[in-house]
């Protein structure tokens, strides 16, 4: 798998043996063990390992939901309310399930946030970069499909507007709504693939993982000064330095899903959810669940369907071109002062299209929306590019040693205060 | 790391940051109170919040409210006779749910004569339907099949606008039960009548609370309609109006909904309890590790650092 060579040694004759045949103990260990990691990375570069544990929840949970659960339009609601009522645990594992769905989706924004403020995405981690807008991309079809499977009015008519959406694609639109459709409207057959698929995308997520954390590995991690490690000083190895810290920002994240899960279930839902699916009867509102509504905004900002469905797909894949669109040379935006700025005005403009999205499409919304959605393009499209080209960076530090201990200071074998390390400067 | 001069800009940034929420959340709130309607008064209810729990005497009242008003329109799809006896709802005793089971006819079969019969009703059957099929319910109806009332209680909500959702959640000062709010303010929002200048059709009925105000079924309450259980001085325990009835039969609506609320809630501290006390260790743990931070590490590093 990895071109360069592991630090593993094998000790007892099993092993010797085992290594001979299958690299895959010392490929662990180089990986995961032995693997230098930035001293100085902050809390937000736990959000992968707790991605890693959230994709394994969802995936576990899954499974044993669809042990009780029936893809049939005339079933799936009582289905999902015997699970809620006469499974043991069964409100358990749907309640993770469901909001589990949501805290994936905080989780990889924080991520993604991280990444862009950070400069993660630019050489060498492009590719790395790219498989993770992969990723993001299969979470959402994922989602969406599981978001129909309960089979209330919010599930239907959510996958009634979404299909409607994907027709309007040039030449293939049509097949591809038949396609998923299995008929010629949302309904029985519509329901069996979309069970089968939600079944199936979360294993392509998994692969796509492995290659995510392979790239990773090959490029190594970005961290807060955007400077690469240049001596063994700056790093510190991934176990137990990095694990017991990922350890530990997993349980206070498993603090927080906790509370969604027994205290507020179902606050991230929609009560529509809980009627079941009505081809007669059309909600008052039509909303897709939080996590979509900034691309939600952006599709009905556009007054033509195809335009609205272009530009909603382009937010997307827009994302994908951030390597070669940004042209500083400096990564970090802690040593950007005037891409700093324009990076929180892109937090709050997706914030307002997010809330927007939940608004109806009418009167100042829809112009908000509007400029929102035109801010969202010109952040990849004019700010990035330009900014790159005529800001004035600060001065980077002479490495990441210096810049956790301050310049000139030579620090022992364990000099360095724990503080330190544990919350470095970030916000310069 | 901070300069002063920075640290007012800062201050500034964050103080302009903050008056233009407030400014959106009003704006937002003056947008919301034009769309007209009454918002549903906020209720005290004992399941709310992180500490709430199900009142079973209320439970058991609603469940009396439910079986000698709703019941005659309204299924309960999802209940089952056994659920009126379990921990955490209604708690009635077995006994006491066999023999209610046994009141009903229940309609069994074929059996091996291929033939349907009907049995006494056993704790294991469904809570019997009022109309054989939804087709049935809506020609008694008017047209219109009453809904199930099963999950009526999480079925429904109003949005009370603004940025409110931002802190709705939070424990002790969030507000989530805008399900029973409505519920019991659309049990209480029947006028006689409407406003100046409103018509209300044939088989309409005017209710302030309900989405257009035309509600097709009749006001379902008056006071003293329901004979509640007497107390030791031989007085009901409880007022006998539409305010109390609609409580009571609310709160049995949200444990009909919502069977392990009890569960949850009681489950969900305990698990958060530990994993606080557990992240509170492995946080020192953490820090005894990072203490020893230094030396050299030899790694693999990739070459491809150098760019950049």
């Amino acid at each position: 798998m990895s071109a360069h060579a592991t630090t593993y040694v094998p000790k007892s004759g099993i092993a010797k043996w085992f290594e001979a045949r299958l690299p895959i103990i010392g490929l662990v260990h180089s990986s995961f063990i032995a693997f230098p990691i930035p001293r100085n990375l902050n809390y937000f570069w736990t959000f992968g390992a707790i991605l890693i544990v959230m994709l394994a929840s969802q995936i576990v949970t899954g499974v044993w939901l669809a042990m009780h659960y029936q893809p049939s339009a005339s079933e799936a609601f009582n289905s999902v309310e015997h699970i809620m009522r006469d499974v043991n645990y069964g409100w358990l594992l749907r309640y993770m399930h469901a909001n589990g769905a949501s805290m994936f989706f905080i989780a990889v924004y924080v991520h993604m946030f991280r990444n862009l403020y950070y400069g993660s995405y630019k050489a060498p981690r492009e590719v790395l970069y790219i498989l993770g807008v992969i990723i993001y991309l299969l979470m959402m079809a994922t989602a969406f499909l599981g978001y129909t499977l309960p089979w209330g009015q919010m599930s239907f008519w959510g996958a009634t507007v979404i299909t409607n959406i994907l027709a309007a694609i040039p030449i293939v639109g049509d097949t591809i709504q038949s396609l998923l459709w299995g008929g010629y409207s949302v309904g029985n057959p519509t329901i069996n693939r979309f069970f089968s698929l939600h079944y199936l995308l979360p294993f392509m997520i998994a692969g796509v993982v492995v290659l995510h954390v392979w790239a990773l590995h090959v490029t190594g991690q970005n961290n807060p000064t955007g400077i690469p490690i240049k001596t063994g000083k700056d790093a510190v190895p991934f176990t137990p330095y990095a694990t017991i810290k990922d350890v530990f920002a997993v349980v206070v994240f498993f603090v927080f899903f906790a509370y969604w899960i027994f205290l507020q279930p179902n606050y991230l839902g929609h009560a529509d959810n809980y009627i079941p699916a009505n081809p007669g009867v059309t909600p008052a509102h039509i909303v897709p669940e939080w996590y979509f509504l900034p691309f939600y905004a952006i599709l009905r900002a556009v007054p033509d369907k195809l335009g609205g469905v272009i530009l909603m797909f382009g937010a997307v894949i827009i994302l994908a071109f951030a390597p070669w669109l940004d042209t500083s040379r400096v990564r970090s935006a802690n040593y950007r002062p005037i891409y700093r700025q324009f990076f929180w005005v892109f937090i709050a403009c997706c914030f307002l299209l997010g809330w927007l999205g939940a608004k109806p499409p009418e009167g100042g919304y829809v112009l908000a929306a509007r400029v929102a959605t035109f801010y969202y393009f010109a952040h990849f499209l004019l700010v990035m590019p330009l900014v790159g080209l005529f800001e004035t960076p600060k001065p980077l530090p002479g490495s990441i040693l210096e810049s956790v201990t301050g310049p000139g200071k030579q620090v022992g074998a364990s000099g360095m205060p724990a503080g330190a390390a544990a919350a470095p400067p970030t916000k310069g | 790391m901070t300069t002063p001069k920075r640290g007012i800009e800062g201050m500034m940034r964050t103080r302009a940051l903050v008056a233009g929420l407030a400014a959106a959340i009003l704006a937002a709130t003056a947008a919301y109170a034009d769309e007209g309607g009454p918002t549903p008064p906020r209720e005290k209810w004992t399941f709310s919040g992180v500490f709430g729990t199900f009142d079973q005497a209320q439970l058991q009242r609603g469940f009396q409210v439910y079986r000698e008003v709703c019941s005659s329109c309204h299924s309960l799809h999802y209940v089952r006779f056994r659920n009126l006896a379990e921990e955490g709802g209604p708690h009635f005793s077995a006994s006491q749910v066999k023999a209610l089971a046994a009141e009903y006819k229940v309609k069994d079969g074929p059996n091996d004569q291929g033939e349907m019969f009907e049995r006494p009703g056993r704790p294991a059957d469904k809570w019997p339907s009022p109309f054989p099929n939804d087709q049935a319910a809506a020609a008694a109806n008017g047209g219109k099949a009453p809904p199930d009332l099963s999950l009526m209680a999480k079925a429904r909500t109003f949005s009370r606008g603004g940025l409110w959702f931002v802190i709705d959640w939070l424990p002790f000062v969030g507000y989530t039960e805008q399900g029973p709010d409505y519920l019991h303010a659309l049990l209480n929002g029947y006028k006689d009548s409407p406003p100046e200048g409103f018509q209300v059709p044939e088989g309409g009925h005017y209710n302030e609370y309900y989405p257009g105000h035309i509600i097709a079924m009749p006001k379902p309450l008056s006071d003293g309609q329901v004979t509640y259980p007497k107390g030791a001085n031989g007085q009901p325990v409880v007022p006998e109006t539409v305010d109390q009835y609609s409580r009571d039969v609310t709160a049995f609506l949200m444990w009909t909904a919502e069977p392990h609320l009890l569960a949850r809630k009681e489950l969900g501290l305990r698990a958060i309890i530990f994993l606080l006390v557990l992240a509170g260790l492995l946080y020192y743990v953490k820090k005894k590790i990072w203490s020893d931070v230094g030396g050299e590490t030899h790694g693999l590093q990739p070459e491809l650092h150098k760019t950049g």
